[in-house]
């Protein structure tokens, strides 16, 4: 099973009305592997996800989708080929689990294609997956914001589509489910060979599993590549104007950021 | 971690199929109810049997010709524009209510409702026209209206939110102009004005089931073409895009057949108020998320407008209430509840 779809931004412009947010921006996303996009506030990496999803169209340049510009592709065909878990999605009044992770399988359904076994194995699978089997037929406003982010995940994994594109997933999570998370995804890079890109905000957690990593400033990539080879004090001080030291994480053996704020410094460390 | 079977989530599936039938044929039941109510009662008592004669009539010989004109010419023809355009209230109703996410968002509420009525009274005050004219002149107010609506909340697409805002000062604006042409008018047309703005089934006639029917017939095939784009739609812009939809295409259409179905219910019965408000709502409430509930919405409008007409035929046994008036004191306690459940949930929409 060959699952290497490519995608990759080439000269890539965004932005909303008139102000750009994203600028000529080139990346290749590496096939079979998990990305993770990262960067302070409105760097722009929600704005880059959602170009390179498809849903915001490019001012100037394109993001191409196995060489085709997929702004031009039939969105539907996008959709089998392409899963995306936006931001802020909105849950339906009084919808239950299973239906709502149910509507991620309706690119491959059509008039002459209703619901069959497959879609049921689907969102079986999805549910299972992110241990939302439990909640199947609970409706999903009676639910946890974790929970309910776990649903939204199972949505995207219905789709079963080899790249999946997550805008910051682990938010409204405690700790051990935003690694449940991450540990989710990773399997499905790992054992189920897809590609996916993530943008996240925990720095530490992002350099721990992320196989390609991207980090963001004003609309460009400032560094890309393993987070042991670019993740330096002098890209987190560029990244985020924030002076840190880099330690070895004694798990992962990946870099372990330590903020320095101007209060509870013990040691001074001049830079 | 629970492994869910596949049979699980088949079994789920199934409860929420089979839950949606039984809604289904309850409201089905209850209408079937309601019409055989409609057939029967009324001032001029005619025997159960005889109305099930005259309703074969056309194809058995008329027995009774007086008890004929009341069963074919007055009883159903109300009854059959009752349910369409109860029907196409529902419709329009739950297909905006959906679509902008937000129950305050029927037509009766942000404004095309409004477009139709400012436009039958400035056709029956300025141009003097009564009748049919009237019907064409709502049906191009409230097409109008929409297309004003659309362009004004336009940015780059359209956003939910924006269409309900401007929906709403719109509707404040036309009502502002109803009441200055109001101002302009004689005594007689201020009577046939009102008789038209509160919306009744009195004057029902068999042409008139009949030229709806055919509207309903006509925009019936792209709901069915646009209708599943509702499920991506109502996740929000993104997740639509997400999920294959074509959004602005899917949307534009959608709302075009909400329009339409609006519009063309308001030019047969007037703007009968609340019926498309309250149908979205009750049938989403009925089916427990099992579903979009857009048929069952058309079968609860139908129902609603139905149940009105009758209890503003016979409730008073000395008046005949325009259906409007019955549907306005249900609906208006009805957006009371909506109120008051929503805040206490702390859910807008």
């Amino acid at each position: 099973m060959t699952r290497n779809h490519q995608l990759m931004a080439a000269g890539l412009h965004l932005g909303y009305a008139e102000r750009e947010i994203v600028t000529d921006l080139n990346l290749t996303v590496p096939a079979g592997k998990l990305t993770v996009i990262v960067g302070a506030n409105a760097c722009g990496k929600s704005t880059l996800l959602r170009g390179l999803a498809r849903l915001l169209q490019p001012s100037r340049g394109a993001v191409y989708l196995d060489g085709k510009p997929i702004h031009q592709m039939p969105t539907r065909e996008v959709a089998t080929l392409l899963g995306v878990l936006p931001q802020s999605p909105i849950a339906p009044e009084a919808i239950t689990v299973a239906d709502l992770v149910g509507r991620g399988r309706y690119p491959h359904q059509g008039w002459f294609r209703r619901w069959t076994s497959e879609d049921d194995a689907a969102v079986a699978q999805a549910l299972s997956a992110t241990d939302m089997a439990a909640f199947a037929d609970r409706p999903v406003d009676e639910l946890s914001g974790g929970q309910r982010q776990r649903v939204w995940i199972a949505m995207a994994l219905a789709q079963q589509t080899d790249l999946l594109l997550l805008d910051e997933p682990t938010t409204f999570l405690d700790i051990n489910h935003q690694v449940e998370v991450l540990d989710l995804l990773t399997d499905l890079v790992k054992t189920g060979g897809r590609t996916v890109v993530v943008v996240l905000h925990d720095l530490n957690l992002a350099c721990r599993y992320a196989d390609h990593i991207v980090a963001m400033k004003s609309g460009t990539i400032i560094a890309e590549g393993q987070p042991n080879e670019i993740i330096t004090e002098a890209v987190v001080h560029d990244v985020f104007h924030l002076t840190a030291h880099i330690l070895r994480d004694p798990v992962s053996n990946t870099p372990l950021i330590i903020p320095v704020g101007r209060h509870h410094v013990a040691k001074v460390t001049a830079r | 971690m629970t492994i869910l079977s596949l049979e699980t989530i088949a079994i789920v599936r199934r409860q929420r199929l089979s839950h949606a039938r039984r809604v289904t044929f309850g409201l089905l039941s209850a209408l079937l109810l309601a019409c055989t109510a409609a057939m029967l009662l009324g001032d001029f008592p005619v025997p159960a049997l005889d109305v099930v004669q005259s309703l074969f009539s056309p194809l058995t010989g008329s027995a009774n010709r007086s008890v004929d004109f009341i069963v074919l010419q007055v009883r159903l023809p109300r009854l059959c524009l009752a349910l369409l355009s109860g029907a196409a209230f529902g419709l329009s109703g739950i297909i905006f209510q959906t679509l902008l996410r937000n129950p305050l968002a029927s037509p009766d509420i942000i404004g095309i409702a409004h477009g139709a009525s400012a436009a039958a009274v400035f056709c029956i005050i300025i141009l003097g026209w009564s009748g049919l004219s009237v019907s064409l002149g709502a049906f191009a107010g409230a097409m109008l209206t929409a297309l004003a609506i659309y362009l004004l909340a336009w940015r780059n697409g359209v956003t939910a939110y924006r269409v309900v805002l401007i929906g709403i000062a719109t509707a404040a604006m036309l009502s502002a102009v109803i009441s200055y042409l109001f101002t302009r008018a004689r005594l007689f047309e201020v009577q046939q004005a009102m008789a038209w703005l509160v919306g009744s089934l009195n004057a029902a006639r068999p042409e008139d089931s009949i030229v709806l029917a055919t509207m309903l017939v006509l925009v019936l095939p792209l709901l069915l073409a646009l209708v599943r784009g509702l499920d991506g739609l109502e996740l929000g812009d993104d997740t639509a895009y997400a999920l294959g939809t074509r959004v602005e295409i899917t949307r534009l259409g959608l709302m075009l057949v909400g329009v339409a179905l609006a519009a063309f219910a308001t030019a047969a019965v007037g703007p009968v108020g609340f019926v498309a408000f309250v149908s979205g709502p009750i049938a989403r409430r009925l089916m427990g998320g099992a579903g979009r509930g857009v048929p069952q919405a058309a079968l609860v409008g139908a129902l609603v407008m139905l149940a009105s007409d009758l209890a503003a035929q016979h409730a008073l046994a000395s008046v005949q209430l325009p259906t409007g008036v019955v549907t306005g004191g249900f609906g208006a306690a009805f957006l009371i509840w909506l109120l008051i459940a929503s805040g206490r949930s702390g859910r807008v929409n």
